[in-house]
């Protein structure tokens, strides 16, 4: 099996495994790294999302040739201690319900606020319109995301 | 300050036990209920053998420097109880929250009960025992603090586990929980007063939050253990059909794959034992693929080429929908409830409205999919994973494999979703058989696919509502329903209407199906409240009567007095719509916001919902809905508002949106790209109210999912003019659509 130098929060990381083997996968099975979760494999929920130089991607669809001398970050990355404004508002929002699906929401609102940071209601909804979660706490997805967008200002 | 002293039936003997901690503190044990008969012995989450105890049901640890550890008896399924139980205890402990650290329990029959997630049950049940908990604690280690000053416990005051006497000393709990832990049990413990509490009421964020939003390990899908092995099932394609061969040449030459071999004996066995469990389990052999990984082990599974043959035939929706009239149509229904005869009042009815509603499958599609660890050996049978039901399926697994409950030890995992698939534990029993012949420890993992094709389904539904109207007055009503594999309960007849008319009857009937169906969050009502909440719009229309003002006349005529069957308090059915009426703005509204009433009682809650839909670039659109509950105290509303939130919106977007159907036996979609979701942009502004009052807590996981549906089609036809009869609403278009002067207009 091929082998791959990758980059995931910050460290670089050599993986052996079959060259389809997606991204997600390799996070959860090698690297142990659980936080980034499975939830459908064909990129139509966003549980598995993840960072790739700064972009939100559905780790699902990933392989490893594909994100080769990229940086990946995850939900583990995202910040050192849970401190950054995305997390920050989930927390104050008491978002969650069953919590599957929230690291994936997060990743999504972060890549998304960093390249928008003064979004409309509007710019929120379509950002995150890809991320299901099927307990449907998206009023205070969309309120958490606000917060953290006025709180990076 | 007030206390009433409640009766306490505890018998003191059964009730505390206590120990000394090797890390200095102690441990005090609470066994409430050794009146249940113990089933599974269990190891709790500590290590009991360096504790030298082993005969407590720890609900509370206290270390010497007074932090207190709280054990949470109940499965984590997003419904919050993992903080909410917690709390109660907590409050009448008498503990500053931030001081109070959560562990899940394990499942130990021994000396909890209850340990289910299901039914909006957990608080309501637990509420006393978990109260007199916290309570007996309390008063113990006051009288410890008292008698080391030598006074009495009556002088003592607490504030946040610090005890301080007349004098003004203070011992906090950590200092005397040794010698409270030696004293006699009280036997009737006084409880606070509502008025008196200091962390119920109060927003409280989610125990878990920290671990969730930065990703540690919490969920089944997370497990691991040393040894542990990936198991992918390939189960058969369609139902009905069952494994005649398969080849796994293929499969076995792949990377990562330890092994491929096929289970179905042992469940096969467990059928023959158990009635009714075919309604969750197939028969057939199924081929299991052992591998390094997840990935190796989905992957591999789809190399095997295996042989189905139809053993019993497969079904289509079309012919289910055909089935269920003529079930309605016809006369083989079984009578749930008769008050009066409606035959007798229909013939003499001045008018009468018969409506049809229809409701598809639907899976449940728990955004976290099945899965379920299992390590099998001679010493014991260790299961982790996320299950709404540990102790019926520890059961179910001893029984499997022939081996005694108490050898089963079941941890549970934080769960990614339940709405009702996880009481099944059809997937910890394949697991469990996978295991055994495996050998090693093993995790079942479901792909989506796998998810969705093997559902435990909400079945198929319809409803055909009749009512009889004489001199200006519902005279008759008569609900009778067709499911598939059945769908009613035996209270759910004795839910509003039933007392409020003179003639009224339920009828069930039911077409046996080989497709697997159960209970879907708030199972027997999440389409009849919908469909009957419909109903009563269209009965007032006819009637040309206030649509609230029906409601509440036929409340008026309710007796629970005179009927011990009624299960609803027309009181408090009345103030959940009164204040609906007033939050939502009823009949204020501009003439272009369209509204929808619906009010409904399910697991013991009083809810009532408000709609609002406006026309955006033509179409109709639900922008809000206000929802007013009655489920007494609410222990933690920060949670308590996110589950009425998301029992709205669950209920709105599969009324909306989602359905599933079968050809040949088979789901004709099998992931999220054919099987629709409710999303954020579709998602309306959900306004919550909670009436205030200091009645126990009752249910609120699901009560305010059934009637959402309704909501949404009476704010419908109140826009469109058009009645929503079939779900879901979005496969008719056509009535989705506002009459061409609405929107010129």
């Amino acid at each position: 099996m091929p082998t791959y130098q990758i980059t995931v929060n910050g460290t670089s990381k050599t993986v052996d495994v079959a060259e389809d083997t997606p991204v997600l996968w390799v996070l959860r099975d090698h690297l142990d790294l659980v936080g980034t979760k499975y939830g459908c494999g064909i990129g139509q929920c966003g549980a598995c999302t993840i960072h790739v130089d700064g972009t939100a991607m559905r780790s699902c669809s990933l392989t490893l040739s594909q994100v080769e001398g990229k940086s990946i970050t995850t939900i583990e990355g995202l910040s050192e201690d849970g401190t950054h404004p995305v997390q920050e508002a989930w927390k104050e929002v008491d978002v969650p319900q069953c919590g599957y699906c929230q690291a994936g929401q997060i990743m999504t609102a972060s890549a998304f606020l960093a390249s928008n940071p003064n979004p409309s209601e509007e710019d929120i909804e379509n950002a995150m319109h890809g991320n299901i979660c099927r307990c449907a706490t998206y009023t205070r997805i969309r309120k958490a995301v606000q917060i953290a967008a006025d709180n990076m200002e | 300050m007030s206390i009433n002293p409640i009766h306490n039936s505890l018998s003191r003997r059964s009730f505390l036990r206590n120990s000394s901690l090797a890390g200095g503190g102690l441990l005090i044990g609470f066994n409430l209920f050794q009146a249940c008969k113990p089933k599974v012995i269990q190891e709790p989450a500590i290590d009991l053998a360096s504790l030298d105890y082993n005969d407590f049901n720890a609900f509370i640890k206290i270390a010497d420097n007074g932090a207190v550890t709280i054990f949470s008896p109940n499965p984590e399924v997003g419904q919050n109880v993992k903080t909410s139980m917690p709390m109660i205890i907590a409050e009448e402990l008498d503990v500053a929250w931030k001081d109070v650290y959560v562990e899940q329990g394990i499942l130990d029959t021994n000396n909890y009960t209850r340990q289910v997630a299901g039914g909006s049950q957990s608080i309501r049940f637990g509420w006393d025992a978990l109260r007199q908990t916290g309570a007996a604690a309390k008063q113990m280690l006051v009288s410890a603090a008292a008698a080391r000053w030598g006074v009495d416990p009556s002088e003592c005051s607490v504030s946040e586990g610090v005890i301080t006497n007349a004098a003004g000393e203070t011992l906090g709990y950590g200092d005397v929980v040794k010698e409270a832990a030696q004293l006699e049990v009280p036997e009737d413990v006084p409880l606070k007063d509502p008025s008196e509490y200091k962390i119920m009421g109060k927003p409280t964020p989610n125990v878990d939050i920290d671990k969730i939003i930065t990703g540690k390990p919490l969920y089944g899908m997370d497990y691991k253990a040393e040894g542990m092995v990936y198991a992918a099932v390939l189960r058969p394609p369609a139902f009905g059909h069952k494994l005649v061969s398969y080849d796994d040449t293929e499969a076995r030459a792949m990377p990562g794959v330890v092994d491929v071999f096929t289970i179905g004996e042992k469940i096969r066995g467990l059928m023959e034992e158990i009635p009714r469990i075919e309604n969750i389990l197939s028969s057939s052999d199924k081929v299991v693929v052992l591998a390094n990984s997840t990935w190796e082990a989905l992957k591999a599974k789809k190399a095997i080429k295996a042989e189905w043959q139809e053993a019993t035939k497969a079904e289509n929706t079309e012919e289910h929908d055909k089935i269920l009239t003529d079930l309605l149509d016809g006369n083989k229904f079984e009578t749930m409830r008769s008050d009066g005869n409606v035959k007798k009042a229909f013939a003499e009815a001045d008018e009468i409205l018969e409506r049809t509603y229809e409701s598809p499958f639907l899976s449940h599609s728990c955004m976290e999919p099945m899965n379920f660890f299992a390590h099998v050996t001679d010493e014991k049978i260790h299961l982790a994973g996320p299950i709404q039901t540990p102790e019926g399926t520890a059961n179910f697994v001893a029984q499997l494999l022939g081996r005694e409950a108490e050898e089963v030890h079941l941890e549970m995992t934080r769960i990614g979703g339940g709405f009702g698939r996880r009481l099944y534990g059809d997937f910890a029993i394949e697991a469990a058989e996978i295991a055994e012949k495996a050998k090693k420890p093993v995790k079942l993992v479901y792909s989506r696919e796998d998810d969705m094709e093997d559902g435990i389904y909400r079945m198929a539904i319809k409803y055909r509502i009749k009512a009889g109207i004489k001199d200006g007055k519902v005279t008759a009503y008569h609900l009778k329903e067709a499911a598939v594999n059945s769908n009613m309960y035996g209270l759910v007849p004795n839910f509003f209407p039933a007392g409020a008319i003179e003639n009224y009857q339920v009828d069930t009937a039911v077409y046996d199906s080989n497709i697997t169906t159960g209970a879907w969050r708030a199972p027997y009502t999440n389409f009849l409240a919908s469909a009957e909440q419909s109903f009563f719009d269209e009965l007032a229309e006819l009637m040309e009567v206030d649509k609230i003002q029906l409601r509440l006349d036929l409340l008026d005529k309710v007796k629970p007095e005179e009927d011990e069957r009624i299960q609803y308090s027309p009181e408090r059915m009345k103030e959940v719509i009164h204040l609906a009426v007033e939050k939502s703005g009823w009949g204020t509204k501009p003439d272009n916001v369209y509204q929808g009433f619906v009010n409904y009682y399910c697991h013991n809650t009083h809810v009532a919902e408000v709609a609002d839909v406006e026309i955006e670039n033509g179409e109709p659109v639900v922008k809000k809905i206000t929802c007013v509950v009655d489920c007494g105290i609410v222990v933690n509303p920060l949670a308590a508002k996110n589950l009425v939130e998301g029992g709205v919106l669950d209920g709105l977007g599969h009324s909306m949106y989602t359905e599933m159907t079968f050809k040949n036996g088979k789901p004709t979609t099998t992931n999220f790209d054919g099987y629709r979701l409710l999303r954020i942009k579709e998602a309306p502004i959900v306004e919550t109210f909670f009436v205030e009052n200091d009645l126990p807590p009752t249910g609120l996981g699901e009560p305010t999912l059934p009637p959402a549906g309704g909501a949404v089609a009476n704010a419908m036809k109140a826009a469109t003019g058009n009645r929503l009869y079939k779900q879901p609403f979005t496969k008719t278009p056509e009535l989705l659509k506002v009459p061409e002067k609405e929107i010129i207009g």
